[in-house]
């Protein structure tokens, strides 16, 4: 028990919090058609991509920032960000990982995140994105053999223009809201993921992020395509340092499932959360959205978020095949000042299509929760069925949760459920597992891990061991 | 809009005999209504009604002036047979009779209290426009200790004299301590292409109980808002129905502020829909203090090109630990075009709650057809059966046994 105080202890602060004193090549700073200029040229983009980026700009500049959201936030001075920042080291790439500079593989290994070849054994693909640019991707050659492409998106911008021009923006259209379109404006880096006809894809593919430089707003574009009958798991982690002010982190997702496909995206995100008095942290406003495309396919969503002052994010599902299924299962823990407004859409376009919404979301502390979500089966979308089920549990007076579905049920051949409830530990559990012995810490973390286990178990096997853990650590300090 | 608003606007005060005052608080309240113009669906509380397009395509332009100096004739065939009740009759938003009869008359005081302005916790821009527009209020204060021996009916008649108007209508209640009230309202329209807004206001002092029914049945082509709101102190009890069916479109909304211990709440309504009508039932419960309760309960049978939207919110305060909120939405969908929109919120600050909400939608259970059909009943009886059963649950809440005996009458449910 001794043992494992200690590891409380060690694991109390924020462990990746650290940052690494690295030179930085950054734009100039502001947001402006010159910016976007010297982001494409630095990439050495194409015309077509450029073209793609400034009629995004044109767009966002007609776009006012959304405002309906629960947790409110100073305003954000967009021309006082960086749009840009990489390691120095990377200006002309590196072309293996001997090349690479060693603070950043040090960095990565710090984080736990093993880029060198001798200590990947884990079985794992990685592709490390370090501010706004990817530094190393991981079992290229190997998955190349099967066909599969696994690379920086800026790569993949060069190297598939095909792919990437018929693809990126099929999902997140350039006039989407506010922040995706900012995206599609500023995007730096990101992976790129195709899997071919019929593969499965061998290994987990995984992305890590990480936000190093201050006063960076990070901007990742992520596009996976899953071609007919293909299988893909997918996981992404993401870390940043304690810093005083908050950060931007507004990310794309598009994911693409054709016929048969299936894609498994898991996310444990970490970000900086703030200290305890609520002060720093990362503004987590994301954009992800899978569509399935084809017939039979399938995409689901499982998240683990642990991390961010704020975080803003509906992964959706667009369910336009016929037979296609959507899934999202997720955790939102948040403690001291953090915030979350966190749900998905499920969107039932074609005939006989499936949807299952598990959340379960953990406030404790000054925090503040939200579950917002859509359910909507169109007129056309015939016997299809949702089944929504969220809970959330409250520790203290302090903080709240909240839910805020919607749904929409336009066919009367499908059927919608859903159901909700809150409410606390009840105290006889924790009566019980007191009785048996264990400390009033370890009897919450018991029930809480009992509380998250059907989205657990949804996660690949190493990254079901980490969430666990940082389901424990995010809750520490709150009960008492 | 705006011309019109104000020339009735000057017409109506040309006419009353109105302080300088109340002019001026109807001004105010009429510059607020021209400001912010009919809800539409940029408010989130409007989200599945946009009332803005609802009135310009089922009215087109609406007229704002009403003349209350003639009176009319009280049609006695509309009164509720075999049920002995006091009254209220509104003919055309003018109030032509109010007949306690059946009570002690040192026990009810009613209040003519026209010039004080409305002042509900709620930034709808109806309240606005039936504070400028609304020609007399009345408050009906129920005596301490006395409870109604007989309910109160208050018959909403329109007739075809009017057409393509907006009626307004207050009424407050002040139901003092260990008072009860049972009150009933009908909705008895021969008009069409009218706009109803009602605006109730109840005061609840402890112990008092308040059972209100609304009943829309009759078809009719008018364009109703009824807001209910209910303040609620220490052991009162408030119960609201609501039969949505008969209008073009309905939008009921209760608000039930739960400010002493031991208050509870319960909202049940019934959407019973056919053509191309459009209902709402909006619910918002807010849970103040500790140990309060409330439940809700809505169901929705669905025809034709119809549409049912029920939006149910369940507020807890920090303060409310022990709190019991329950809500449930069902929906039948009968036919391919119907729809239905469900929007049941939950917004929590205290962790000693049980709070739960469901919601489920969808077709008549097939398989239970077939077990009634292999019983012998064909298949519209069994359908008959099935939809009946559904909605009596709702009807079966009802606490009062004469009430509930007349709304299973007016439906047509059979035991």
């Amino acid at each position: 028990m001794e043992n494992r105080q200690k590891e409380i202890d060690k694991l109390k602060d924020y462990k990746y919090g650290f940052s690494t004193d690295i030179e930085n090549t950054r734009a100039p700073k502001g947001l402006n058609e010159d910016v976007i200029k010297f982001i494409s040229n630095i990439k050495k983009e194409p015309q077509w991509m450029l073209d793609f980026r400034l009629k995004a700009f044109e767009r966002f500049k007609q776009l006012k920032e959304p405002d309906w959201q629960k947790p409110k936030y100073p305003k954000i001075d967009y021309q006082d960000l960086y749009y840009y920042s990489a390691p120095k080291s990377m200006d002309d790439k590196p072309k293996s990982l001997d090349e690479l500079d060693p603070k950043l593989l040090e960095t990565y290994k710090k984080l736990g995140i093993p880029l060198q070849e001798q200590a990947r054994l884990n079985g794992i693909a990685v592709d490390a994105v370090f501010d706004s640019v990817s530094v190393a991707t991981t079992f290229r050659e190997e998955l190349i053999k099967q066909g599969i492409i696994f690379c920086p998106i800026s790569e993949a911008i060069q190297k598939h223009p095909d792919l990437v021009k018929k693809y990126l923006g099929s999902v997140i259209p350039l006039t989407d809201h506010f922040f995706a379109t900012l995206n599609s404006a500023v995007f730096t880096d990101g992976s790129f993921v195709y899997i071919p006809e019929g593969v499965r894809c061998p290994m987990e593919l995984s992305t890590y992020f990480r936000i190093n430089a201050s006063n960076t707003g990070q901007f990742e574009r992520t596009l996976i395509i899953a071609d007919k009958g293909s299988y893909v798991s997918y996981l992404e982690g993401c870390t940043a340092p304690m810093r005083d002010e908050n950060q931007l982190h507004a990310a794309n997702v598009e994911l693409v499932a054709l016929d048969d496909a299936e894609i498994k995206y898991s996310t444990v995100q970490n970000w900086y959360p703030g200290d305890k008095d609520g002060k720093g942290g990362i503004y987590n406003f994301v954009t992800k959205r899978g569509l399935c495309k084809g017939k039979n396919s399938k995409i689901s969503w499982t998240q683990v978020e642990t991390g961010s002052a704020i975080t803003w994010k509906y992964p959706s599902c667009i369910l336009k095949g016929d037979n296609s299924v959507g899934e999202f299962y997720s955790i939102a823990i948040t403690n001291n000042y953090q915030k979350a407004d966190t749900g998905t859409k499920m969107i039932h376009l074609g005939k006989n299509t499936k949807s299952k919404i598990i959340s379960k979301g953990i406030s404790a502390g000054f925090s503040d929760m939200t579950y917002r979500g859509l359910v909507d089966i169109s007129s056309k979308a015939s016997n299809s069925n949702n089944y929504t089920q969220c809970d959330s549990l409250l520790m203290g007076n302090k903080c709240g949760a909240h839910t805020v579905p919607y749904i929409k049920n336009k066919n009367s051949e499908s059927n919608i459920a859903h159901e909700a409830t809150t409410s606390k530990i009840s105290e006889e559990q924790l009566h019980y597992c007191q009785q048996r012995g264990l400390s009033a810490e370890e009897a919450v973390g018991l029930i809480v891990n009992g509380f998250c286990k059907e989205v657990l178990q949804q996660l690949p096997m190493e990254f079901a061991v980490e969430a666990q853990k940082l389901v424990g650590i995010s809750l520490e300090g709150s009960v008492g | 809009m705006k011309e019109q608003l104000q020339k009735d606007f000057d017409n109506i005060i040309k006419n009353l005999s109105l302080s300088q005052k109340d002019i001026e608080i109807k001004k105010f309240s009429l510059d607020n209504f021209i400001n912010k113009g009919f809800p539409d669906r940029k408010e989130e509380d409007w989200k599945f009604s946009d009332l803005n397009q609802i009135i310009k395509k089922n009215i087109g332009e609406l007229s704002f002036y009403n003349d209350y100096t003639s009176t009319n004739k009280v049609d006695t065939s509309v009164f509720v047979d075999g049920l002995e009740h006091n009254k209220i009759v509104f003919i055309n938003g003018r109030i032509e009779k109010i007949d306690f009869d059946y009570e002690k008359k040192d026990q009810i005081e009613i209040i003519d209290q026209s010039e004080i302005i409305n002042k509900f916790d709620n930034n709808n821009s109806l309240s606005d426009l039936n504070n400028a527009f609304t020609n007399k209020s009345f408050k009906i204060v129920i005596k301490k200790g006395y409870q109604l021996s007989k309910p109160l009916i208050i018959y909403h008649t329109t007739n075809s004299k009017i057409w393509s108007k907006n009626i307004n209508l207050r009424l407050d209640f002040d139901l003092q301590e260990d008072s009860g009230l049972r009150l009933v309202d009908l909705f008895n329209d021969s008009s069409e292409k009218n706009f109803l807004n009602i605006f109730y206001n109840f005061n609840l002092n402890e112990n008092a109980i308040l059972k209100n029914y609304k009943i829309d049945k009759l078809e009719n082509k008018n364009i109703k808002y009824s807001f209910n709101n209910i303040e609620q102190n220490k052991n009162t009890i408030s119960e609201t129905f609501i039969l949505s069916s008969g209008s073009n479109f309905f939008k009921s909304e209760v608000n039930c502020n739960l400010k002493g211990e031991h208050s509870s709440a319960f909202v049940n309504g019934i959407f019973s829909l056919d053509k191309n009508k459009h209902h709402e039932i909006r619910s918002t419960i807010n849970h103040l203090t500790e140990n309060t309760k409330s439940y809700q309960l809505i169901k929705s049978v669905l025809e034709d090109n119809s549409k049912a939207a029920y939006q149910g919110k369940i507020f807890v305060n920090s303060d409310a630990q022990k709190t019991d909120g329950y809500q449930l939405s069902k929906a039948i969908l009968l036919s391919k075009d119907s729809e239905f929109n469900a929007k049941p919120e939950l917004e929590i600050y205290a962790d000693d709650v049980k709070c739960s909400h469901g919601s489920a939608s969808g077709s008549l259970n097939e398989d239970s057809i077939f077990y009634l059909m292999s019983r012998g009943l064909n298949y519209n009886q069994a359908r008959e059966l099935l939809i009946n059963g559904f909605l009596l649950d709702v009807v079966e809440k009802i606490t009062d046994s004469e009430i509930k005996n007349l709304i299973k009458n007016m439906i047509g449910i059979k035991e």
